[in-house]
Order: C-alpha cells, then structure tokens, then sequence
C-alpha cells in the first residue's frame, strides 16, 4: 500500500485545521477552573488521609458510597474507547474516523481515574501493595485489578499508536528554537519515519487492538458488575448484572464522547470535519443504545418488582416510591426516556439538542451508579438497628463531593492538555482517507463540507 | 506371596505400635517434668477434688488447675490456624433473650470499645405482621461457607481449622468487600482513629494476640474470643448473659455450655428445633438458633428504640 503523503506547508488545510492550537482566555479560564476543583479535591484528600474515613459519611451499614459509584461510572464512561475505535472499525463504519481519538481520550482518562478514585475508597491505601504480595485469584477485586489494568495498556496503545504519525508531524513543524517542545515531540515520535514499512505496521496493530479490547472491555465492566453480582443484596444478587451494566456502560460512553465532541467541535471550530451527520449517526447510535439499556431496565427492576421478596420488596419500594424515588425517576426519565424520545426525531438529531440530551444521560449515568450502590446497602436483611440516627442515610460530606468532583476535574485536564498537545482529529487517517480513489457516500460528505 | 504380606503388615503394626508407646511415653515424661516445675514453682494452698480418669478422687493444688496459659504460647501460636482438634460453634436460645444488653457490654469490655459499640447486636425481630416479636442477638456467625472469605482479594479474613473466621488486621486494605458480602452485617469497620489501642493497653491485652487492637482503616468483628477459648473458656457474652441464652462449645466434642448447663450440642438443636439464620443462602453458619417459643420473658419494646435510633429499614419503605 502507497504511504500517506502528508504535505507539511500552509497549503494543507488539515494542518491548519488540526494542529494543536495554544489556549485561547475562554480554554485558560477552563483549565483554572479544573485546577481549583482539583486543589480543593486534593486539599480534601489530605484531610482523609490524616483523619480517616470517617471525614465520609459512610458507615457500618453503607460501606460503599460515592466513591466506589464514582469507580463504576468511569469504568462505564471508558467503555466509549472500544465503542468508536473498535466495534465501529470492525464494522466498516467509515464516519468514525473524526471521532476515534476523541473516544480514545476519554477511555484512557476515565479508565485512568477509576484506578485512583478505587485508592481513594481504600481505608489503607498504603497497603496498596498488598493486592500484589497477597492477591486472592478467587477474589473478584483481583479480576478487576486485572482486567483494568490490562484494558488501561491495551486502550493506551490504542491511543498512542494510531498517533505516531501526528506526533511526527508535531515534530516536523515545531521551531528549532522551542527546545523542549522539539524534544518532546521528537521523543515521542518514537523516530517516526512514515515509510510504507511503518504504516503497515500501524494498521497492522491498530488491528489486532481492535479485535483485543473488544472482549476486554466487556470484560472490565462485566467484572465490575461482579463486585456487586457476587454477594447476596437485594437489587445486587442478580445474574443480569454484567449485560446490564455493559449496556449502562456503552450509553453513558457514548453520551460522554458526543458531549465532548460537540465542545471540541465548537472550540476549534471542527465543524468541517466533525459534521451534522456526524450528530445525527451517534444519536441515532445513543437511541439504539439507550433502547437496549431501557429494556436491561425494565428487566432488572420489574421482575423482581412483579414478585417484591421482602427484602428486594423494601428496596425497590424506596426507589418506585420512597426516600429515593425523585431521584430514581428523574434518573430514568431525563437520562433514557426523554433521550430516547427526543432522538427519534430528526430535529432532535441536530448538533445541539443532541448535546444537551447527551449531557443528560451523562449526568443521568452518573445517578444511576449511585442508585445502584446505596440504596441495596441500606436495605440488608436483618434491619438496621441499635445504631446512630445518621447511620440509616448516606448523605456524601463535602470532602467526598470534592474528591469526587477533582476526580471527574482530573480526567477532563487530562483530556484537554491532550487536545493542546495533539491534534484531536487524526492528520494521517484523514488524509488517508481523502487519498483513497473510491470515494463513496461518507467521504465525499466531508468534500462537500468543504 | 499372603504369608509375607501378613508378616510384613505385622512387623508395620508392630512398629507402629512400638512408636505410640514411645511417643506417648515422651509426651507423659514431657508432661512430668512440666508439672514437676509447676510445683516448685507456687502453691496456694488450696486443694481442689478432682475424678481422676481411672475413677479414683484425688486433691490437687488449685494452682494446677487451669494454668495460666504463657504469654509465650499465645503470641507464638499460627493466628492462620486456629486451637488444633476443636471446632467451636454456638446456640442462641431466642426464647431467653430480654435484650438485657449484657452481652454487648461484655464484648465492649473484653474487645475494648467504646460502650456504645459491640461486635454483637440485639435485633428487634417480627417475622411476620401477626406473630410475635422477639429479640435476636447476632455475633459473626463464622460461616463455613464464608462469603466474607470468599471476596477478601488480599486473604486478610480467613477460615481457622477451629471453625473461627479471623481477621488479619495487618493485612486488611479496607475495601470493605467482606463487610458488603456478609448477609448478616457483622462487620464493623474503623472508621476513625479514636478505638485505636494506645501501647499501654496493648501490653495489658498482650495474650489477646487473636483479637482486633482496632487498626484505623480495616475491618474487624466478632471473634469468638480466641483468648477465652484458647483457655478453655466460655466467651465473654456468654459469660455475661443472666438469662443462659448463649451456649458455646465444640461440635466434635458435641457439648455446649451456657454456663449453667452443659448439653450435648446434637441433643439441644434436636429438642428445641435448632435452625441457622437464613439457611438457605447456603452460608453454613456456626451460629445456631433455637426459636422464641414458650418464652421465659414477655416481648417489652424498648422505650424511644426508633426515636434515637430511628426506625429500622423493614419500616422505612413506606
């Protein structure tokens, strides 16, 4: 196959397009604004760590708060990688191209967090190592440990190697004069030369990635669904679990990367490359994913609300109609049905309402896990009694909203230093694929575009 | 072919036979010089009457009875293995309790916590709208299928040979994973660092090795009080309650003693209609229950129980 042959002059629009651009006061403000939210985090953090986890309102009977939510909505969130840059590859799905980086980003940096914020629910995170020295295989946190660790290399390279040729040509274009800037490109161009060779090898990897994170993914989350699946709870004890946590997962993922991909595009000005058809084929994605979501729902809830077991009774009651009720059907009101509905229509497919809609089935994620974790834990089988008034609610103190919001800070810093660095958008692939002589129905969309 | 393999079984048992009398005649020659040290050692001056095993009554120095286990035996012991030969387990008689509350107080005491925290709690229970109902009290139940064990990813909670599930606090992470495999909230965890045990009081409890010295971040629970065991002991609940509603004992020996009355463990779960909570989860517990009939006390609500402590979840659906 011929290399892509990518013109490093003014006369190549993509460049000028898709070069890594300096913060503009608008992206300064931005990244202060995470900054303070992961100062104050971390300033919270510290206070934990001196005094314990009783800073958190967790107690005896909820052992597991917004922590361990939090750890399962990344998890979900990162599923979106292997969503875009594998099923969607495997598939043939050709408008992906635009979109993967994006996707891959919000992989890495959400699967990368999910590990910290896991630490951070730990009563003795400095026995971390111990998972190591005495890891139980039998233990379902040890899959985890496993599992995530893999799927962060795997979606890692996923990441980086697709994005050789753009580093290089970061390199080629960057001034003698900014020393650090060229070693660093040059670094990690990995001496990138962009000979047939090299970009056979390229395709070749992006390749067997695809197909690996593919089963790894669903790995990730169907373990994750396991902590929960493996012990004896009402609302937990189901072998539904991982099906319905892995669809979960791909609807809050691909909420996730429209959201950020609408930001993007109307940051930089991306609506060349990222365009309204592009909206319109992840919302239609969103619609079909939040369907089969809706019907893992309506599986998970109402069979055992049609038989209400005493204790499974107690605890789909305080979500059908008490204490937690609000939020459960606001949860699947605004972040299923309304998106759903919405969607269907192909006014609602255009770039901003699939945004705000998008926005609410993050949001609407985000809830759900912790629906998913609290409420089981304050309906065990023999009552809560003979404790603290305090101890039969979890209402989150503010040190673990602040560690918890410095976590969701971290990973959209990590996303937006990574736009700054890179280019978003794929230069290689995308000249590739306007380079490639048959041009069929989605690349010439791009043409026309232009 | 026969001849040679009987000769040869012979000269087997022979030699094992010859081995026992040696073994057993080091362990007695053992045991002699053992005593024979404990003698010079202190005598009180109090006798006590014992039946010997050939049947003959014999006075003995109160001294040489139950001795004062070294401090060395304790600390020295494999905390991974457990009392060799025994399997201790447990029976709650519902039909006794009256929520006296001693037994909490006892744990508090002998685990050193705060009074208002135990490993044991007192259950307010009404298995169904009309029937009765009743108190619970609930130690860990040291299941022999225990999902506690099952989860722990760093073995820091373990099954002991003695039935015992034990708790390395040295090893927890504080994932609290076992705490949300336990069907039954045994667990406690230490949340903060105010139970932490000063160097002072550690010294004190020093033969307590088994027990939790409340390291700040892990988990602890009910542990049957390997202290008392160890020393042929009743656990300290059991020894607190007024009311003979905890027996405790050794199911190979198939005895259990509430203090007043000692019974074959076999006999009372058949008697009473002895059931293990929630069986059919499969969890195997130690812990047996005899149900709350032909009560010994009428059910009497404590006064402000939901006010203080609010109501208890089977009433907060609706």
């Amino acid at each position: 196959m011929e290399p892509v042959k990518i013109k490093l002059d003014k006369s190549n629009q993509l460049l000028t397009d898709l070069m890594p651009k300096k913060f503009n006061a608008s992206g300064k403000l931005w990244v202060g604004f995470l900054l303070v939210i992961v100062v104050i985090g971390f300033f919270a953090y510290i206070r934990q760590l001196q005094k314990g986890l009783v800073v958190t309102d967790m107690r005896d009977f909820t052992s597991w708060g917004i922590y361990i939510s939090n750890f399962v909505f990344f998890v979900a969130i990162s599923l979106v990688g292997s969503l875009v840059s594998a099923i969607l590859k495997l598939t043939n799905v050709k408008w992906r191209t635009p979109l993967v980086r994006i996707s891959e980003i919000i992989a890495v940096a959400a699967i990368f967090f999910a590990a910290i914020i896991i630490i951070v629910d730990m009563g003795r995170p400095e026995r971390f190592w111990h998972l190591f020295a005495y890891g139980r295989i039998q233990s379902p946190i040890l899959w985890d440990v496993i599992v995530i660790t893999t799927y962060l290399v795997v979606s890692s390279l996923l990441l980086y190697i697709p994005l050789l040729p753009d580093i290089a040509i970061c390199r080629d274009l960057t001034p003698e004069s900014s020393k650090f800037k060229k070693w660093f490109y040059t670094f990690f161009a990995l001496n990138w030369r962009g000979t047939a060779q090299q970009y056979a090898l390229i395709h070749k990897c992006i390749n067997v990635l695809a197909v690996l994170v593919v089963p790894l993914a669903l790995g990730i989350h169907t373990v994750t669904s396991w902590l929960f699946a493996t012990t004896y709870r009402a609302g937990w004890d189901s072998s539904n679990f991982g099906p319905y946590f892995v669809a979960g997962a791909f609807q809050a993922g691909c909420g996730g990367v429209i959201a950020v991909t609408y930001v993007l595009r109307n940051h930089y000005n991306l609506k060349k490359y990222i365009t309204t058809k592009h909206f319109d084929n992840m919302a239609k994605l969103l619609v079909l994913l939040s369907l089969v979501y809706l019907y893992f729902n309506i599986n998970e809830y109402l069979v055992p609300g049609y038989k209400m077991k005493t204790v499974d009774g107690e605890h789909l009651k305080s979500l059908f109609t008490g204490h937690y009720a609000p939020l459960f059907w606001s949860v699947q009101i605004f972040g299923m049905i309304v998106p759903i509905v919405v969607m269907l229509f192909k006014k609602g497919r255009a770039p901003l309402p699939v945004f705000i809609v998008s926005l609410m089935v993050v949001v609407g994620a985000w809830f759900k896990r912790f629906l998913i974790v609290v409420p089981t834990l304050l309906h065990p089988f023999i009552p809560i009694q003979n404790v603290p008034a305090s101890w039969h609610t979890y209402m989150p103190t503010w040190e673990e909203w602040a560690i918890t919001a410095a976590s969701l800070a971290g990973a959209l810093l990590v996303i937006t230093f990574f736009v700054r660095l890179f280019p978003i958008i794929s230069i290689w692939e995308m000249t590739e694929e306007q380079q490639t002589p048959q041009i069929d129905e989605q690349t010439n969309l791009y043409e026309a575009q232009a | 072919m026969d001849s040679k393999n009987n000769d040869l079984n012979d000269s087997r048992r022979d030699f094992l036979r010859k081995g026992f009398v040696a073994t057993a005649a080091v362990a007695t020659g053992l045991g002699l010089t053992e005593t024979a040290c404990k003698d010079t050692k202190s005598k009180t001056g109090d006798t006590v009457k014992l039946l010997s095993p050939d049947g003959k009554i014999v006075e003995v120095d109160s001294s040489m009875i139950n001795p004062a286990i070294p401090d060395s035996l304790l600390s020295n012991h494999n905390v991974r293995e457990g009392v060799p030969g025994k399997k201790f387990v447990m029976v709650i008689d519902l039909s006794r309790c009256r929520n006296a509350g001693k037994c909490k107080s006892a744990c508090s005491k002998m685990h050193y916590l705060p009074d208002n925290r135990s490993y044991i709690k007192i259950n307010k229970m009404q298995d169904s709208d009309k029937a009765a109902p009743y108190w619970m009290p609930t130690p860990c139940f040291h299941c022999d299928n225990p999902p506690c064990v099952k989860v722990c990813p760093v073995g820091a909670t373990f099954k002991l040979t003695d039935g015992i599930v034990a708790i390395d606090n040295e090893r927890c992470i504080g994932c609290r994973f076992c705490m949300v495999a336990c069907p039954y909230s045994a667990r406690v965890f230490n949340w903060d660092t105010e139970y932490q045990l000063n160097i002072t009081q550690m010294n004190e409890i020093k033969p307590h090795a088994a027990c939790s010295t409340h390291v700040t971040g892990t988990v602890e629970k009910c542990d049957f009080c390997p202290t008392n065991t160890a020393k042929n002991e009743l656990p300290d609940c059991v020894q607190a309650c007024p009311n003979g509603v905890f027996y405790f004992g050794d199911e190979v020996e198939d005895v259990v003693s509430n203090g007043d009355e000692t019974v074959r463990l076999s006999q009372l779960l058949k008697d009473k209609s002895g059931y293990r909570y929630l069986e059919d989860l499969g969890t195997k517990p130690r812990v047996y229950y005899l149900p709350p009939v032909n009560r010994q006390f009428p059910f009497k609500d404590v006064e402000g129980q939901n006010e203080t402590d609010g109501q208890t979840s089977h009433e907060s659906g609706h």
